[in-house]
């Protein structure tokens, strides 16, 4: 294929606007994301995490597409199923890996586990326990931006199922009448734990939520890494300009049970299957290939380099200390200087 | 005036879960104003399995999943049970209480105060609480403290299958809102169950396991590490009394006086935060009193650590008493006096 990079609606958007390094970088951590959570799963199964766990693979495309034009100043608030948010705003798998274990190297020194993983110095605010929890905080956040001069935005990641707490619809309709710099991205991946969105949403689409408080709404497919990068930037172009807040709703699908207690009675396995078909790892690289920005042996590369650094991030985390028992009321409060 | 229905009943072997599930279904096919209200209670059968198929025998119109939106939805059955129905409202933690503290606490504890007298709220709601999981700050808090504070409310902390069955009957045929903090640790604890309809009083505690030299005043699953510090204790010749208490509120104050007026010494045991918890109000009961005079040592709570629930295992069973922390107050109480 010859095309002028610059010119062709042909093209990818994402293509069309990264460099090669950038793009490259995209498909590793969408990588990352799926082996990262594989590993998950695997010391799960193997006893050696304790808790539960919610997995994001399927969705990687949603969290890399999001995150792909941001920098460290930007800010996310993430979900109970954020691992991907988390690697996809920069975060080290050895640390993430070492909360799990439960260790004080780990992200939160072993006391936040899965669900609180959360890197402030990477603008990542945190996933939630509660669904819904992060919406008013991302709101804040981006009435801090505005009030202290600052240019960064922040981006709120929510499940389909968090648009129907209470705290989604007081958050947007604060973020539209301050128009503050944020955007609100909808994961949509049909369910809330066994409820669908047909059973518990009163509009078809999350992205028509957006009418009620007079922001654009748009739905993409979350499946398509380009897709949603288009979206996602035109919202952040807007936020940035003080313009105010957008919805953004990326359809994606998540392969796994809800978390680990989930039997699946609420969905078929042919519609699961269906889904799988449409990878959005092969597909982003396929795109990739086509459009001459990575050769197959580079990817053999990206593949066996995630491999590597996710088996090097278990070894270090299953090394690592504990956190001191005597310590357990530490952070409790801030500890000032007497 | 004790209003409870006991008979004698064949009795079988049941998990505390199935013991739920059998009164709910008891409750169901008995009065057609019943229904079931919660997240992920249909085909799913709960997040801890309580509800299980019960959707099957009774519908969707009567096992009714909510969206995830528990102001709204705790209120809709307040409104429903204000009007005719009699809802059983299951959170799926009990952490998420505080997202419908609003409808609980100042709408269903005192709207019949407010009006009045002119109507009552015949309302039950279902808390999965505690640690132990592994699931950290956000799922796995003991705040029956929290709801025992407010009048209007009655709290119950049922502690084997036989009690939960019968004190979910005996919340049903009360006027008035009842809150039920089910441990998530022992819904798999299995014991006799009596079958068919009785109801297990609101308001009195259960003497588990009678002694002369110390009385352990223990809630929900501390129930069961106290007697098995009990039965250490008398090993060494410590004759321990321990009592269930089974509800928070209304507090059975006779059946603890009369223990400690036998005794003379008090340990309270229970998982929510020690400082303004549940001990506290049992041992100004105490010290309120006559009983008071009978008291050879000072009191000992054992309460939550002063801390959220941390996710490292570690960290989470040193934040909540454990049977040796019973067994050494216990022994201190009791020591050179035996
Ligand atoms: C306030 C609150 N209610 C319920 C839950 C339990 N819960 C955790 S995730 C989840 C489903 C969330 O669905 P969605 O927002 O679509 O996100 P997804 O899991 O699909 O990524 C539920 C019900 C919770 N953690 N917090
Ligand atoms: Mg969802």
């Amino acid at each position: 294929m010859s095309t002028d990079r610059n010119d062709d609606s042909n093209i990818p958007y994402a293509i069309r606007t990264h460099t090669p390094e950038k793009l490259k970088d995209a498909l590793r951590k969408m990588y990352l994301i799926r082996k990262f959570e594989e590993g998950a799963e695997e010391s799960y199964t193997r006893g050696l995490i304790h808790g539960t766990m919610h997995l994001c693979i399927g969705q990687e495309a949603s969290s890399v597409g999001t995150c792909l034009s941001l920098t460290d100043a930007d800010k996310i608030t993430s979900t109970h199923r954020g691992h991907g948010h988390c690697i996809a705003k920069g975060a080290d798998v050895a640390k993430m890996f070492a909360e799990f274990f439960g260790k004080e190297t780990g992200y939160c020194r072993g006391r936040g586990g899965s669900m609180h993983i959360a890197d402030p110095s990477k603008g990542n605010l945190g996933a939630n326990g509660i669904v819904g929890g992060g919406l008013p905080i991302a709101v804040g956040a981006a009435l801090s931006a505005k009030r202290l001069g600052r240019d960064d935005v922040t981006i709120c990641f929510f499940g389909d199922g968090a648009n129907n707490e209470g705290a989604f619809h007081e958050s947007v309709n604060m973020a539209a009448v301050w128009k503050l710099p944020v955007v609100f991205v909808c994961e949509n991946n049909k369910y809330g734990m066994s409820t669908s969105i047909q059973r518990s949403t009163s509009v078809k689409s999350i992205a028509d939520r957006a009418k009620g408080y007079d922001i654009p709404g748009v739905s993409v497919d979350g499946n398509d890494i380009s897709a949603v990068a288009e979206a996602i930037d035109g919202a952040v172009a807007r936020a940035r300009a003080g313009e105010g807040p957008s919805l953004v709703e990326n359809v994606t699908y998540r392969w796994r049970g809800h978390s680990k207690s989930d039997r699946n009675r609420y969905r078929t396995k042919e519609e699961i299957s269906d889904w799988m078909a449409r990878d959005p790892i092969p597909r982003f690289a396929a795109d990739l290939i086509a459009h001459g920005i990575l050769t197959e042996a580079e990817l053999a590369d990206i593949d066996a380099g995630t491999d590597r650094e996710i088996a090097e991030a278990i070894e270090f985390a299953r090394g690592g200390p504990d956190p001191d028992i005597t310590q357990l009321t530490r952070d409790v409060y801030t500890e000032t200087a007497a | 005036m004790n209003t409870h229905v006991e008979i004698e009943a064949p009795t079988r072997e049941l998990s505390y879960a199935e013991a739920i599930r059998e009164a709910m279904d008891i409750a169901l096919g008995s009065d057609p104003a019943v229904v079931l209200m919660g997240e992920d209670i249909g085909v799913y059968g709960g997040a801890f399995q309580v509800t299980g198929d019960l959707v099957h025998k009774y519908g969707e119109d009567r096992v009714i999943d909510t969206p995830i939106s528990e102001l709204g939805g705790a209120g809709v059955a307040v409104g429903a049970a204000l009007t005719g129905l009699k809802p059983i409202f299951e959170f799926q933690f009990s952490d998420f209480a505080a997202l419908a503290m609003e409808q609980i606490v100042n709408q269903a504890a005192k709207v019949r105060y407010m009006l009045g007298g002119s109507v009552s709220v015949p309302l039950v709601m279902r808390f999965p609480a505690g640690s132990g999981t592994g699931a950290a700050a956000q799922h796995s808090q003991s705040i029956e403290a929290w709801l025992g504070h407010v009048p209007g409310l009655k709290v119950l902390q049922p502690s084997t299958p036989e009690d939960v069955k019968g004190m979910l009957l005996a919340a049903l045929a009360d006027p008035d809102p009842v809150m039920i903090f089910e441990h998530k640790i022992l819904y798999k604890m299995k014991g006799h169950v009596p079958e068919g309809y009785y109801t297990t009083p609101i308001g009195k505690a259960a003497v588990r396991r009678e002694g002369k030299d110390v009385t352990i005043v223990a809630t929900s699953l501390m129930v069961h590490k106290a007697l098995a510090a009990a039965e250490t204790l008398a090993a060494d010749g410590i004759e321990a009394e321990v009592i269930d208490l089974r509800t928070v509120r209304p507090m059975d104050r006779d059946t603890v006086l009369d223990s400690v007026r036998k005794t003379g010494r008090l340990v309270c045991v229970y998982e929510g935060v020690k400082t303004l918890g549940v001990g506290a109000e049992i041992s100004a009961m105490v010290a309120e009193s006559d009983a008071f005079d009978f008291l050879d040592a000072p009191i000992i709570r054992l309460g939550g650590a002063e801390c959220p629930i941390p996710y490292n295992p570690e960290l989470e069973k040193a934040a909540v008493p454990q049977m040796p922390d019973i067994l050494n107050a216990a022994r201190s109480l009791a020591k050179g006096q035996i």
